[in-house]
């Protein structure tokens, strides 16, 4: 039987071997592990179409823009030189789910990349919640189509260069064009034309709330004089598409389209050691589960665990190579920790985890996909366990003590802190500055305000003059950055242009 | 379920579009860096892509982040020795390698500088804008070998133009003959079986009607056979192949006194570089001969002609006895093209001008293919300007021009191209 279940023995791959793979490894996920995916479309690249794929950050079609350009330089010369290896896979969140494979891998990679693309990426991409709130697999590549059409007919009309600087305007808030809190509908590619169009035409006869000059009775213009905007905007691009008065219905179009790949990404920023530990646990379950049923040879398991152990090979911090910490490890120890703790727990895992101990491993880990990001989940699941495989430990960096303190380590006292600390190391919120709109003065110069609540004294990266040049070739007035201290003191940080003259 | 695609005959190069943009972006930089490269590089090598370093900062897109400084705990993996409440001396770095994850790998490559490989095409397209070459000439200097077509057997494709008839007629022949072999077989049979029975009596009726209807069918069946048919058709087939090279030399001549500063010998070397090019393209193989001189004329090496400085007075006859000499002993007429490039800052010793002029229109102007001169000096000329002006009104070849920056050195070559495509 298993002579008759073999794949293949050889290193070279063929597309009928391919086929059958992804045969194979399909049933055994859905069947025997209920992965739930959208249908695969599996695309073999060349390794230069890899680095094209690469340069426009996975984006299947982009707008053109220099910035991928440079992306595209960069990882070719790092390719030619050898200082790098190219991803075997990139996978697009989109339905079908598109994930490439590079014609140079073994048969035995392919295998692997399947795995781990098309079945783990893929049900990440499906299950997750913020995936499902956030992004729209069906519509993605109309939207992108769309952008990149909608992008080359702006050019035509007003010329490249002008398109591509303000490109670099929005590129620069393009973190800051998220919306957090709300939920917007899917839209094909019809209706957003469609759409767009009404959009101009509606603008166009608009009156700006910016340019209201009509005169009002004294009596009422105290409460007229009230701040706009009247809460403070968390969504830069959002309040300069829908506010800024200088711009062109076309400019508002393209700030609309940064934002909403913005908001595509915005899942994948949140989730990497949650998306990468889940595709490497299954690519790594799944290899197994084709081992233990025949459909590949020991050859082909000893190649596959060397790639998968140096894949989750984690640097310890004094490493001249270190870089942090591997997501694929921290999301693998964590993933496969789960299956532990509900197969075999262990006392401390009753006391830690106690409505998961002993529980069916699939339905927790599923959950645990579906309900969390980075930062929740490892709030949530990391282990002691985990920990000490780690041997995680917490250095605090404050500028106010002359050296570095060992806050904790991986003992009993030190878990809860760890896990704290590390948690908080994936919130986007702490990652990023928190900048907001705070002010127009829509009676005065029109200058917009943004302040900046910094968060555990952390200061700006000094390039925030850069970004506010930016800004202010969106918003076409003054633009102030200022700053909040701990005790509520403002202070003007940044100006452009830089203050009277210039 | 799966759909598996193979994309890997689709368009390579999505990216190029906006690698070009890339570089127009960042033209001045890199332009910047290509005449440093080119300084740094002999003219021989002139034809080859190039590292370009950029400084990173210059092309960062700045986004909002955290500079270093304020409160973090960042955790690490592999601790050794640390327990709790243990303080150790800041790192050289500062920060303790930034917050982890993602945001790390963005400061990564902040502070080196960016360093890519220009292909031959935009390296040279760099290097050409501003010597002000007309677009043709640039298309045609960047261009590799020159092919020829020669004829290389036959092919199943191709226009009508290169068709070959016979061939084809021959192949339409072996075609028909195959094809029609089964029903001529039969047809000789049932032609024989006819006769057979034609010839018995009585004769048996029906089965001649039968024959006859076959034979006629069979017939049918062989005309329709078809004559010629696309399958039958040849092609001639022709190849490119590199031109046959021929051999070329190119003399460089180089005053070399003081008043000759490092401007002044790079805007040379942009010239001798160009022409080297125009030579390229013509030539497979190409000598170099370097002459420096002040007062007695050394042949030398690149860098010793580019890079050491003499002083002294200058005497330019002594540079072309020398080229005469080399011309003679080295690069006989019959296998050689002789080119030979001369540049100067003007100073002659004056009665040395009259000799020059004898020299070149005896012992070189003859031989030489082509004979181009500049002077780089914003002054007004002197004897040897004059002498050489002579020289100019009788020699077609021999081209001369006062250059001030690099935008004047196409010029020079003008008469040359034109002659070339002529």
């Amino acid at each position: 039987m298993t002579a008759s279940r073999l794949i293949s023995d050889s290193s070279e791959w063929t597309f009928p071997m391919l086929e059958r793979y992804n045969e194979v490894i399909g049933q055994i996920a859905a069947d025997e592990f209920k992965l739930d995916t959208y249908p695969n479309q599996i695309e073999i690249i060349t390794a230069e179409q890899m680095m094209d794929a690469y340069s426009s950050v996975g984006m299947p079609l982009g707008y053109k823009h220099w910035s991928y350009g440079k992306q595209f330089v960069l990882t070719e010369k790092n390719y030619r030189r050898g200082q790098m290896g190219l991803a075997y896979e990139i996978v697009i969140n989109s339905d079908p789910c598109i994930a490439y494979l590079m014609e140079e891998n073994t048969a035995m990679m392919q295998a692997l990349v399947i795995a781990h693309a098309a079945y783990g990426h893929n049900s990440f991409f499906k299950g997750n919640y913020l995936f499902r709130t956030w992004t729209s697999a069906d519509a993605i590549i109309d939207y992108l189509l769309f952008a990149r059409n909608y992008v080359a007919e702006c050019e035509e009309h007003y010329g490249e260069e002008t398109v591509e600087l303000f490109l670099d305007s929005c590129h620069a808030l393009m973190n800051y064009g998220v919306d957090r809190y709300k939920h917007p509908a899917p839209l094909s590619l019809s209706e957003e034309k469609q759409r767009q169009r009404e959009r101009e035409a509606y603008l166009q006869l608009q009156l700006n709330d910016l340019w209201r000059t009509v005169p009002v009775k004294p009596a009422e213009r105290v409460l007229l004089e009230a701040r706009f905007p009247p809460e403070p905007q968390e969504n830069l691009l959002y309040f300069i598409e829908k506010n800024a008065p200088l711009l062109e219905p076309w400019q508002r179009e393209i700030v609309r389209i940064v934002r909403k790949i913005g908001q595509y990404f915005y899942p994948q920023r949140q989730t990497q050691v949650m998306n990468e530990g889940w595709a490497t646990f299954w690519h790594y379950t799944l290899m197994n589960t084709l081992y233990d049923q025949g459909y590949v040879n020991d050859g082909f398991m000893i190649e596959f665990l060397q790639s998968h152990t140096s894949v989750i090979q984690q640097l310890p911090f004094d490493h001249p190579y270190y870089q942090g910490i591997n997501p694929y490890t921290l999301g693998f120890a964590m993933m496969s920790d789960i299956k532990r703790i509900c197969q075999q727990p262990t006392d401390e895992d009753r006391y830690w985890f106690p409505d998961m101990a002993g529980q069916d491993w699939l339905k927790q880990l599923d959950f645990a996909m579906r309900n969390f990001k980075d930062e929740s989940f490892i709030a949530q699941y990391l282990s002691p366990k985990v920990m000490r495989d780690l041997k995680l430990f917490a250095v605090l960096d404050d500028d106010t003590q002359d050296e570095l303190e060992i806050t904790a380590i991986h003992d009993d006292t030190g878990y809860r802190r760890l896990r704290l600390a590390l948690s908080d190391q994936y919130n986007l919120g702490s990652r990023e500055p928190n900048i907001q709109v705070w002010n127009v003065a829509h009676r005065k110069d029109r200058s917009l305000t943004l302040r900046h609540t910094p968060y555990n004294r952390r200061p700006l990266h000094d390039n925030y003059q850069e970004v506010l040049k930016h800004l202010h070739r969106l918003w076409g007035f003054a633009v102030r950055l200022e700053t909040v201290d701990e005790h509520g003191k403002v202070e003007l940080v940044g100006e452009c242009p830089s203050a009277r003259g210039s | 379920m799966a759909t598996l695609i193979d994309r890997r005959v689709d368009g390579k190069n999505k990216s190029t579009v906006n690698r070009q943009r890339f570089i127009r972006r960042f033209k001045n930089q890199i332009k910047k860096a290509v005449t440093e490269a080119m300084n740094g590089r002999s003219i021989t090598d002139i034809d080859n892509g190039e590292k370009i370093n950029i400084p990173a900062r210059d092309l960062s897109e700045p986004v909002f982040g955290h500079g270093p400084g304020g409160r973090r705990e960042a955790i690490h993996p592999g601790n050794k020795e640390f327990i709790k409440g243990d303080r150790v001396a800041r790192p050289q770095s500062g920060g303790g390698s930034g917050a982890g994850g993602g945001q790390a790998s963005n400061a990564g490559e902040g502070e080196d500088d960016f360093v890519f490989e220009l292909s031959r095409e935009e390296f040279l397209e760099l290097f050409f804008e501003d010597l002000e070459l007309p677009h043709l000439v640039r298309t045609q200097l960047a261009k590799m070998t020159e092919f020829k077509l020669v004829r290389a057997g036959f092919t199943s494709a191709g226009n009508p133009s290169n068709l070959d008839v016979v061939r084809s007629m021959r192949g339409a022949l072996a075609r028909r003959i195959a094809m029609a072999a089964p029903y001529t077989r039969r047809l000789r049979e049932a032609e024989a079986e006819l006769q057979q029975v034609l010839a018995e009596t009585p004769v048996d009726e029906p089965r001649a009607q039968a024959l006859i209807e076959e034979i006629d069918r069979l017939r049918a069946r062989v005309q329709a056979v078809p004559f010629i048919d696309t399958f039958d058709l040849r092609y001639v087939n022709r190849a490119k192949q590199p031109q046959p090279s021929t051999q070329a030399v190119m003399f460089c001549i180089m005053d070399v006194s003081g008043s000759m500063d490092r401007a002044r010998k790079d805007l040379a070397k942009r010239f001798f570089t160009l022409l080297y090019l125009f030579l390229k393209r013509n030539y497979e193989k190409i000598e170099v001969v370097f002459i420096r001189h002040h007062t007695v004329a050394k042949e030398v090496d690149e860098q010793e002609f580019f890079y050491s400085r003499e002083t002294g007075g200058t005497v330019v006859s002594s540079a072309l006895t020398l080229m005469g000499e080399i011309m003679t002993a080295r690069y006989p007429l019959s296998a050689w093209n002789i080119y030979a490039a001369q540049a100067s800052d003007g100073d002659n010793w004056h009665h040395d001008s009259p000799a020059c002029k004898e020299i070149l229109l005896k012992q070189i102007m003859p031989f030489v293919r082509y004979f181009s001169y500049i002077e780089i000096t914003p002054d007004r000329h002197q004897s040897l300007w004059e002498a050489y002006e002579e020289v100019r009104e009788s020699h077609p070849n021999f081209a001369m021009r006062q250059i001030d920056g690099p935008t004047d050195i196409y010029p020079v070559f003008r008469e040359l191209f034109k002659r070339r495509v002529s």
